[in-house]
C-alpha cells in the first residue's frame, strides 16, 4: 500500500518535471507561467495548512507573510541585493522574526479572537506598507529583473517553474517528516487537548509559536517565488482577501491533510482559469462548487481520497 | 473653527459608528448564539442597498425603497437560514468560513448579473438634501437622520434584548446554549428569527449608507471586516459590547482620518504628514483591536460564561 | 527533613468571592495526604493553585525548598508536580499507548534546544516500552491499541493516571479520581492509589470518605477556603469541630 502510494507520488512528480517540455511541444508556453503560479500558491497554502491543520491555529493573516516575502525580496532588489542565495534566506529570516513577534502576542488569545488578532496585524502591515514611498504605495513595487540564483537562470521560465516545483516538493517532504517526528506528535496532542499537554509538561505556547513561525517562513519563500513570477510585489498580496483565499484553499483541499494545500490551490485557481474561458460569471460557479464541497465533502477534497494523513 | 471641525467629525464618527452597530448587532448575535462565523453578513448589507436603490428608482420614493429593502432582505435571510445556514451550525468554524465565503462569491456574481457591473445611484430624499444649522455649524440633514434612526434602533434593540421574553432567550442562548435548550426554548425558531432580524438590520444600514457611499459590488467585504473588528472588541455575543465597539471604531476611524494628518504636521514635515497620516489612521482601529485583545483576550464585554 | 511542599498563606479570590482565604499546609515526603471538605470549599482551586493552572493573589508555594509561586504549569511539571483532573483530560483520537507515550516523551524536555525533537517518534522503542510499562501498572496492558475515546469511563480515568505517573512526578495531585465511577471501578482505582503508598507522595481530593480513610496517611479539612484541621485519619474521625463543620452524622 505504502509503496503504491510512493509510486504514485513519484510518477506524478516525473510528470510535473516533464510538464514544461510537454507544453512547449504543444505550443502552449503561456501555461508554464500559469503552472508556476499554481505551484507557488500550492506552497503558500501548504505553509498555511501547516499552521492551521497541524498546529491547530486558524490564522487569518497569512498574507502578511506571503506578500511580505514578496515585498522584502523586491525591496532588497531595489537596494541592490539581487542574489537569491542571500536575499531569499534573509527574507525568510526577517519574516520569521516578524511572525515570532506577532505570534507571541496573538497566542495569548484563542479561537475566534486568535483569528481576528492575526487579521488585525496583517491589516496593520498592509496599511503600513502602502504608506511607504519606497514600497511604491498603492502601485506596488516592480522588479526589473528576476533574482539571481547562480548557476541557475531564473529568467528562464522553465527554470523558475522547476525551482517552484522543487521547493514545493521539499516542503511537502519536510511536512511529512515533521508529522512523524516527536514534535509532530506533540502538535497532534496539542490539537486534541491543550490542557493535558500543558499538564504533561509541554510548553504548549512555545511549541505552537514554533509552528506559526515555520509556516510564516515557508510562506515568505512562496512570496519570494511569487515576486519573481509576477515581476512585482503588489498591495493586493498583503490584503486580507489574500489571507482569505489561502484559507479557502486549505479548507477546500483538506485541513491537516498533507496534500490539502496543494489540492486546494490547484482546484481553486484551476477552476478560475477554466471557467473564465467559458463564462464571465465564473465566480458564481466557483461559489456553488465550494458550497457543494462544504456540504458533501466535510473533510475537504483530500479527505475524499484518503482516510488520514 | 477647530472646535466646529471637531464637532462635525464627532457627529460623523457617531453616524458611522451607529451604522456599524446595525451590522455588528446581527453579526454578534449570530456568532454568539449560534457559534457561527458568517462572512456573508456583508452580502446582506450589499443586497439591502441594491434592493433599496432599485426599488427607489422604480417607485421614485425613498421610503418605498427602504421598506422593500427591509422586507426583502428579512425574507432572504429567513430563506437562507432555513435552507442552508442551519446545516452549518454544528460544523466547525473552518467549514463555516468556506461556505459563507462561497456565499459572498455567489451574491456578488448574482448582483452583477441582475444589476450589471456599474454602481447604482441612490439619492437621499429631496427634503433631506440640504444642510441644517446645528449649534452654529451647518450639518447635512440626511446624516442627522441617520444618527436619529441609528439611535432609535439601538434603543429598540436594547429594549428588545434587555426587557422582553425573546430578549431573555437571546441572552440565555448567548451565554449558554445547552442551558437555553434545557429551559425549553425553541432554539430553531429563535435562530431563524435572529437571522431574519440581522438581515433586516443589514438592509437598513445598506439603504441608509447608500446615498453616502457607492452602491456597488464588493461594498460588503470592506465593511464586513470592520463589523468583525467591532464585535471582537466588544466581546462576541454582547449587544452592549457591539454598541460600545461600534462607537469606538466609528469615532477612532473618523477622527483619526480627519485629525491625524493635521496633528502629525505639528511634529513632522507636511510631506511626511500627508503620507503617513492616512496610513496611520487606517491602522488605528486594528491597533485598537490588538490592544483590546492583548489586555482583554475575550473583548470588553464577554457574553459567554 | 523539609516538607516536599509548603503552602504559606495562600489567597485567591474570584471577583468578590474568596475561593482560597488563607491556606497554609505542608505535604511530607512519601505520604498520601487527602484533602476533604464540603462542595465549594475551594479544594479544586487549591489543586489549580498548586499545579499552576491558577496563580495566587497572595502567598507562597515552596516545592522542595524552591519558590514555585510564579512558575508556569509546564515548568512545575518539569520540577515534579503533576496532576489529574476532575474531568478526564486525555487525547481521545489516538491509541491509549500513544497517550502515555506522549507523557513519556514530555519527560525528555528536549524541545527547541536539540534536534531530538525532530526525530521520528515511532522509532524510539525505549519510550514505547516505558509507556507499555505504565499502561500495565494501571491494568490497561491489553488496551494499548484501543483509541482512548473507546475506553470506558473508568479505563479513561486509569489512563489519565498512567499518563500522570509517566511524567515521574515527585508530587502527584489527584482531583477526585473516583468521580463518576461505579463501585467496581472505584475499588480498582482505590487499590491502585493505595499501591502507590511509600513510593509516591500524593495530594488527593476526594468525596468518597471510605476511600479517603482507607488510603490516606494524613487528612486535611478545607472549609470555606480555610484549613480547619489536619491530622491522621483517626484524629480527624474523632475531631468534634470537623464533625460539626463537615462530616455530620454519616461518619460517626
Amino acid at each position: 500500500m505504502r509503496t503504491y502510494r510512493s509510486l504514485g507520488e513519484l510518477s506524478l512528480l516525473s510528470l510535473a518535471i516533464a510538464l514544461p517540455w510537454l507544453l512547449q511541444a504543444l505550443g502552449e508556453d503561456y501555461y508554464i507561467g500559469f503552472a508556476t503560479r499554481l505551484l507557488i500558491y500550492a506552497l503558500a497554502a501548504t505553509s498555511l495548512n501547516f499552521v492551521v491543520g497541524y498546529g491547530g491555529m486558524v490564522a487569518f493573516g497569512h498574507a502578511a507573510f506571503f506578500g511580505g516575502g514578496a515585498y522584502l525580496v523586491a525591496l532588497l532588489m531595489t537596494g541592490g541585493l539581487i542574489s537569491a542565495w542571500a536575499s531569499w534566506p534573509l527574507t525568510m529570516f526577517i519574516v520569521a522574526l516578524l511572525a515570532w513577534a506577532i505570534g507571541a502576542i496573538s497566542l495569548r488569545t484563542r479561537g475566534v479572537y486568535f483569528i481576528m488578532i492575526t487579521l488585525a496585524f496583517a491589516q496593520m502591515i498592509y496599511y503600513s506598507v502602502i504608506s511607504l514611498k519606497i514600497a511604491g504605495g498603492d502601485d506596488g513595487l516592480p522588479i526589473d529583473q528576476r533574482s539571481n540564483l547562480f548557476p541557475f537562470d531564473l529568467a528562464n521560465d522553465n527554470v523558475l517553474y522547476w525551482l517552484a516545483l522543487g521547493l514545493l516538493a521539499l516542503s511537502l517532504l519536510l511536512l511529512k517528516r515533521l508529522s512523524h517526528s516527536r514534535y509532530g506528535h506533540a502538535l497532534a496532542g496539542i490539537r486534541q487537548n491543550e490542557t493535558r499537554m500543558e499538564a504533561l509538561g509541554y510548553p504548549v505556547q512555545q511549541l505552537k509559536l514554533v509552528c506559526f513561525v515555520i509556516g510564516a517562513a515557508l510562506a515568505a519563500l512562496a512570496g519570494a517565488l511569487l515576486v519573481n513570477q509576477n515581476g512585482m510585489a503588489g498591495p493586493g498580496q498583503l490584503y486580507w482577501t489574500q489571507s482569505g483565499m489561502l484559507l479557502v484553499m486549505v479548507i477546500l483541499g483538506g485541513v491537516g491533510q498533507r496534500y490539502g494545500g496543494v489540492l486546494g490551490a490547484f482546484v481553486l485557481l484551476g477552476l478560475e482559469e477554466v471557467l473564465a474561458q467559458v463564462t464571465e460569471h465564473n465566480h458564481l460557479y466557483i461559489g456553488l462548487i465550494l458550497l457543494a464541497v462544504v456540504l458533501y465533502a466535510p473533510r475537504g477534497l483530500a479527505g475524499l481520497f484518503c482516510k488520514s494523513r | 473653527m477647530m472646535v466646529q471641525l471637531i464637532i462635525e467629525q464627532l457627529l460623523n464618527g457617531l453616524q458611522f459608528g451607529l451604522m456599524l452597530f446595525l451590522l455588528a448587532a446581527g453579526l454578534t448575535l449570530v456568532f454568539g448564539i449560534m457559534d457561527m462565523i458568517n462572512l456573508s453578513h456583508g452580502s446582506l448589507y450589499m443586497g439591502g442597498a441594491y434592493l433599496g436603490a432599485a426599488a427607489t428608482q422604480a417607485s421614485g420614493s425613498f421610503l418605498v425603497g427602504l421598506l422593500t429593502a427591509l422586507a426583502g432582505m428579512a425574507l432572504i435571510g429567513l430563506l437562507l437560514e432555513a435552507t442552508l445556514l442551519r446545516r452549518l451550525y454544528q460544523r466547525d468554524h473552518l467549514s463555516q468560513v468556506l461556505a459563507t465565503f462561497a456565499l459572498i462569491l455567489i451574491a456578488n456574481e448574482l448582483v452583477r448579473m441582475i444589476w450589471g457591473p456599474q454602481p447604482l445611484m441612490l439619492n437621499a430624499p429631496e427634503i433631506l438634501s440640504g444642510p441644517v444649522d446645528l449649534l452654529g455649524i451647518s450639518y447635512p440633514s440626511y446624516r442627522l437622520l441617520i444618527i436619529a434612526v441609528g439611535l432609535a434602533v439601538a434603543g429598540l434593540l436594547y429594549w428588545l434584548v434587555g426587557h422582553t421574553r425573546a430578549g431573555m432567550w437571546v441572552r440565555a442562548g448567548a451565554s449558554n446554549r445547552e442551558m437555553a435548550e434545557a429551559l425549553g426554548i425553541d432554539v430553531r425558531k429563535l435562530f431563524t428569527g435572529i437571522f431574519a432580524l440581522g438581515a433586516a438590520l443589514c438592509a437598513l444600514a445598506g439603504m441608509l449608507l447608500g446615498p453616502l457611499l457607492a452602491v456597488q459590488v464588493g461594498m460588503g467585504e470592506n465593511i464586513l471586516i470592520l463589523a468583525f473588528v467591532v464585535i471582537v472588541i466588544g466581546g462576541i455575543g454582547s449587544i452592549r459590547g457591539a454598541l460600545v465597539g461600534s462607537l469606538l471604531v466609528g469615532m477612532v476611524d473618523t477622527l483619526g482620518r480627519a485629525l491625524l494628518p493635521s496633528v502629525l504636521r505639528i511634529f513632522a514635515s507636511p510631506d511626511i504628514a500627508a503620507h503617513v497620516g492616512p496610513a496611520l489612521a487606517s491602522v488605528l482601529i486594528y491597533l485598537l483591536m490588538a490592544a483590546v485583545l492583548f489586555w482583554r483576550p475575550t473583548g470588553l464585554f464577554p457574553a459567554r460564561t | 527533613m523539609t516538607p516536599l511542599l509548603t503552602i504559606r498563606n495562600l489567597k485567591r479570590h474570584f471577583g468578590g468571592l474568596w475561593a482560597t482565604r488563607d491556606v497554609s499546609l505542608e505535604i511530607q515526603r512519601g505520604e498520601i495526604h487527602a484533602l476533604i471538605g464540603p462542595n465549594g470549599a475551594g479544594k479544586t482551586t487549591l489543586i489549580h493553585l498548586i499545579s499552576g493552572g491558577l496563580f495566587p493573589d497572595e502567598g507562597q508555594l515552596l516545592f522542595d525548598g524552591r519558590d514555585v509561586t510564579k512558575k508556569t504549569m509546564h515548568d512545575r511539571v518539569a520540577l515534579g508536580i503533576a496532576r489529574s483532573f476532575q474531568i478526564t483530560q486525555i487525547f481521545p483520537k489516538i491509541a491509549a499507548l500513544e497517550n502515555v507515550r506522549l507523557a513519556v516523551q514530555a519527560q525528555q524536555r528536549d524541545w527547541g534546544s536539540s534536534l531530538r525533537m525532530w526525530r521520528p517518534a515511532s522509532a524510539d522503542f525505549l519510550m514505547i516500552e516505558e509507556a507499555e510499562d505504565w499502561l500495565g501498572r494501571v491494568g490497561l496492558a491489553e488496551h494499548a491499541g484501543t483509541h482512548a475515546a473507546d475506553l470506558s469511563h473508568g479505563e479513561q480515568r486509569a489512563l489519565e493516571l498512567a499518563m500522570t505517573l509517566a511524567t515521574r512526578p515527585r508530587l502527584l495531585l489527584l482531583d477526585e479520581p473516583l468521580a463518576g465511577m461505579g463501585p467496581e471501578e472505584s475499588e480498582r482505582m482505590t487499590q491502585l492509589i493505595a499501591s502507590l503508598r511509600g513510593e509516591q507522595t500524593v495530594l488527593l481530593v476526594e468525596h468518597d470518605m471510605d476511600m479517603v480513610f482507607r488510603v490516606a496517611d494524613r487528612i486535611s479539612v478545607l472549609v470555606a477556603g480555610h484549613i480547619t484541621a489536619t491530622g491522621t485519619p483517626e484524629a480527624i474521625r474523632v475531631d468534634p469541630a470537623v464533625k460539626r463543620a463537615y462530616l455530620g452524622e454519616d461518619i460517626a
